[in-house]
């Protein structure tokens, strides 16, 4: 990092104001050439604003924004591109219609003598750009038939071919498998070799540590501090990030495990996992590891009843429990909490209260009538008891942010007074203290007898939570190591298919 | 009391705004007509004229509550005017034909609530999408009537049938003492019960719903063959207001009715939608024909206008969603 250089952009006293709300009060920020500088915070600590103000998606309500020393202000998307500025999404936004080629040029398709688009044209182009990047995607291919980590290179391509000086990164990685984070990482590194300055938000300290030189912290939209990554450790900036001393984060009280509860014997559905064969113990949290795509998540559907399985038979409780509703498996006190919770956990548009209460209406109705009094009461009780932090019950959930979603989805399940608790991912896209939370909830639930069965792609997290882990590859089970046996190059091993001792 | 309570107090009286935004807005609306229109017309205020109006709301109006159910679960039902049609002319042959009333009316009834279940079969299991499925029954339901009937009017009905949509209850029509039932029913269904909230969450949300352990099929089943079944009696009722089984009765209401239903909030996304509000868009575009009718404005131009308000009051609310 060069400070004598100057900086591609610089913010000064940044302020945003939304009706009722200050999102960003005096934020400085400066991006040097060649520089990876991270942005961190809670959700809602104003990343996700300042982000947009940059690529001109938000007005700025005060302060000022240099760009290469110019004062300037992106009014419009186009005119940041304009700027140099380029920005990678964690969900992606490319036309997912579209061919490769044709998304590096849109709005700008070259034209033949003919008046037709030139095809040949911009596909030597974009290939031209995917090769100088080391990235093997044929400029033809539609986005719709590429994996997320391929559309997120494709993504980063089109910034370069628009000769990004600035590109931010918006937690890129959420989504992808560690040899896809690790492609994902060189190219950072060649893009900051060649010297453009990278805006880095990730709420991964492992990530933060590995490339970026610098991190500015926000918290509730005032800037905390920058420090440069080399004088500071993962427990002072996380304490920058939430305000105090945050000790092993995966402390929770364990339960002696009792009587096996859950016995799963040889079951397989089709292409997604086959032979899978496991037994879960009462008041135990049983994890389960794997790369994204390796089953995990089809595995949980199929006990649940969401999907159907193929062959094998499930015992819950010693009672037969192959499931081919979801309607069944929550009344033998099964509890999903999907991968996705905006897209399969939450009815965004409908309220704190009625998301609550969405698989317990029938025990709060009599004749099919609703008691409306009841429901509200049962909301809010969970409110208070989870801290949802919600103006009312009467909140719409999509304003709530993703640590309170995720709560709204866990009292859906407590309320059902669930035995077996499965949560899939849960704690992607939150912050540090819902983390925090959620954790101490799963040590709740472990004293009042319940058992959980945690999927998590993030190996610290399943590591510090479970006390055995299934380990999965490719559909297949490659492993259940106990705790004494957690080894972070064991399971890793396992997870890539690598045939070891086991 | 402490500031925070007056505060708690000021938050719970916001929210409450916010959730009945839509609603007050058009309260709003319908007021500065009625004021416009009572200014202008003589007669606009008149007990006759008002009666006039509520009378020509009304089968529109019921129409919309079984739209504004089927848009809430994120579907669409263009059959509706079909279904109208197919009431009326069976009501109508029946009676003709010597069947008592009441039962002619059940099977006017049945029958449409047969083409709901029907659209309700392609929309979930064969998987249709809404606007395909129901535009194959329009078609299928309306030629069916022309079939059945010959392409005849069916006249001659009872004395007692025709009377009913022109009598009224000291003085408030049976027309809309009767939309006024099915306000109370549609409100208390999708505010009250377990299949109205289940609708909502279905139309927010079709997988979240679903591992809900909502039983999807019924939910889907059940808009389509409620508003079926709504339309029916939408049916029975304009078949007594124009005397006559009328083999062509009912076409184009579907657009009034998603007019009414989309104007009162319902976002054609799902997850949205309020009987009130379709009440209220439904009013509002009857009041504008009869407001332009008194004046004697163009109805080309009158028409022209209540299309824009349709426009306009979806921007409105893109808008207004935007910002939120």
């Amino acid at each position: 990092m060069q400070t004598q250089a100057q900086p591609i952009v610089a913010i000064k006293g940044l302020v945003k104001d939304f009706p009722g709300v200050r999102a960003l009060s005096g934020v400085d920020l400066e991006v040097y050439p060649g520089e990876v500088h991270a942005l961190i915070g809670e959700n809602g600590a104003g990343k996700s604003t300042l982000i947009k103000i940059l690529m001109g998606i938000y007005s700025k309500t005060a302060g000022e924004i240099y760009v290469e020393g110019e004062l300037k202000e992106a009014r419009s998307p186009v005119q940041a591109q304009a700027f140099g500025f380029g920005a990678v999404y964690q969900d992606v936004n490319l036309a997912q219609h579209l061919s490769v080629a044709e998304n590096f040029f849109m709005g700008q398709l070259p034209k033949t003598k003919l008046g037709t688009v030139d095809f040949k044209m911009i596909h030597r182009a974009t290939k031209e750009i995917l090769e100088s990047i080391h990235v093997h995607v044929d400029p033809k291919a539609i986005i719709r038939t590429l994996s997320v980590a391929q559309q997120e290179m494709v993504a980063i391509g089109k910034t370069i071919f628009q000769k990004a000086k600035l590109v931010i990164f918006d937690e890129p990685t959420a989504l992808l498998t560690n040899d896809e984070t690790k492609q994902l990482f060189q190219m950072i590194g060649r893009l900051k070799n060649s010297g453009v300055g990278i805006l880095y938000v990730s709420h991964r300290m492992e990530e933060i540590f590995s490339i970026c030189d610098r991190a500015t912290v926000l918290k509730d939209g005032a800037l905390v501090g920058t420090v440069p990554i080399g004088q500071t450790t993962q427990d002072q900036l996380i304490a920058m990030m939430v305000g105090r001393n945050v000790e092993n984060m995966y402390q929770i009280q364990h339960q002696a495990p009792g009587e096996t509860i859950l016995k799963v014997d040889n079951i397989s559905r089709g292409r997604a996992f086959s032979n899978i064969s496991f037994e879960v113990r009462k008041g135990e949290i049983f994890g389960m590891f794997g790369l994204v795509g390796s089953g995990r998540t089809e595995i949980v559907r199929s006990l649940f009843g969401a999907d159907v399985k193929e062959g094998g038979t499930v015992t819950l409780y010693g009672k037969q429990a192959d499931f081919v509703r979801p309607a069944q498996g929550i009344k033998a006190g099964v509890a999903l909490l999907p991968e996705n919770r905006r897209a399969q956990g939450l009815a965004l548009g409908l309220s704190v209260s009625d998301n609550i209460n969405m698989v317990a209406q029938n025990k709060i109705s009599r004749y099919g009538v609703v008691n409306n009094h009841e429901s509200v009461k049962i909301a809010k009780r969970f409110c208070n008891a989870l801290r949802i932090k919600t103006p009312s019950v009467y909140q719409r959930v999509k304003n709530l942010s993703g640590g309170n979603q995720q709560k709204v989805v866990i009292s859906k399940w407590l309320e059902q007074d669930s035995e077996l608790f499965i949560f899939d991912e849960p704690t992607v896209g939150v912050d540090v203290g819902a983390k925090l939370e959620i954790y101490k909830i799963f040590e709740t639930l472990l004293k009042e007898g319940k058992t959980i069965i945690m999927i998590s792609s993030y190996l610290p997290e399943v590591m510090g939570l479970a006390d055995r882990m299934l380990i999965m590859y490719e559909g297949r089970q490659t492993g259940i190591l106990s705790r004494d046996e957690f080894q972070e190059e064991r399971i890793l091993r396992l997870a890539s298919g690598i045939k070891g001792k086991e | 009391m402490t500031a925070e309570n007056k505060s708690l107090k000021q938050r719970q009286y916001n929210s409450y705004l916010a959730r009945y935004q839509t609603e007050l807005l058009l309260v709003g609306i319908l007021a500065v007509l009625f004021l416009f229109f009572g200014n202008t017309s003589p007669v606009f205020f008149q007990l006759d004229t008002l009666m006039k109006l509520l009378k020509q709301a009304s089968i529109y109006g019921i129409i919309a509550i079984g739209m504004v159910f089927v848009i809430t679960s994120s579907g669409i039902d263009i059959s509706v005017g079909s279904v109208v049609g197919l009431s009326g002319v069976i009501v109508a042959m029946g009676m003709v034909n010597g069947v008592p009333i009441p039962i002619a009316i059940l099977l006017a009834i049945a029958s449409s609530a047969l083409v709901g279940l029907f659209n309700g079969i392609l929309v979930y299991d064969a998987n249709v999408p809404p606007f395909i499925a129901t535009l194959g029954s329009l078609t299928i339901v309306r030629n069916l009537i022309l079939l059945i009937t010959g392409a005849k009017t069916i006249s001659d009905l009872p004395k007692v049938f025709t009377n009913f949509a022109a009598d009224s209850l000291l003085g408030i029509p049976y027309l809309f003492l009767s939309w006024a039932a099915f306000v109370c029913i549609g409100l208390f269904i999708a505010k009250k019960t377990v299949f109205g909230r289940n609708m909502y969450a279905y139309g927010s949300n079709k997988e979240a719903a679903r591992l809900s352990g909502i039983r999807v099929r019924s939910v889907v089943y059940g808009v389509y063959i409620f508003c079926s079944s709504v339309c029916g009696v939408a049916g029975i009722l304009l078949a007594s207001r124009l005397g006559n089984g009328v083999p062509n009765a009912g076409t184009g209401y579907e657009l009034d009715a998603i007019a009414a239903a989309v104007v009162g909030g319902a976002s054609l996304d799902g997850g949205e939608g309020s009987v009130i509000g379709a009440v209220l868009g439904a009013m509002i575009m009857a009041t504008l024909r009869q407001g332009g009718t008194l004046l004697g404005i163009n109805s080309f131009i009158m028409e022209i206008i209540i299309g824009s308000l349709i426009v306009i009051a979806v921007v409105l609310d893109k808008v207004r969603k935007k910002r939120n």
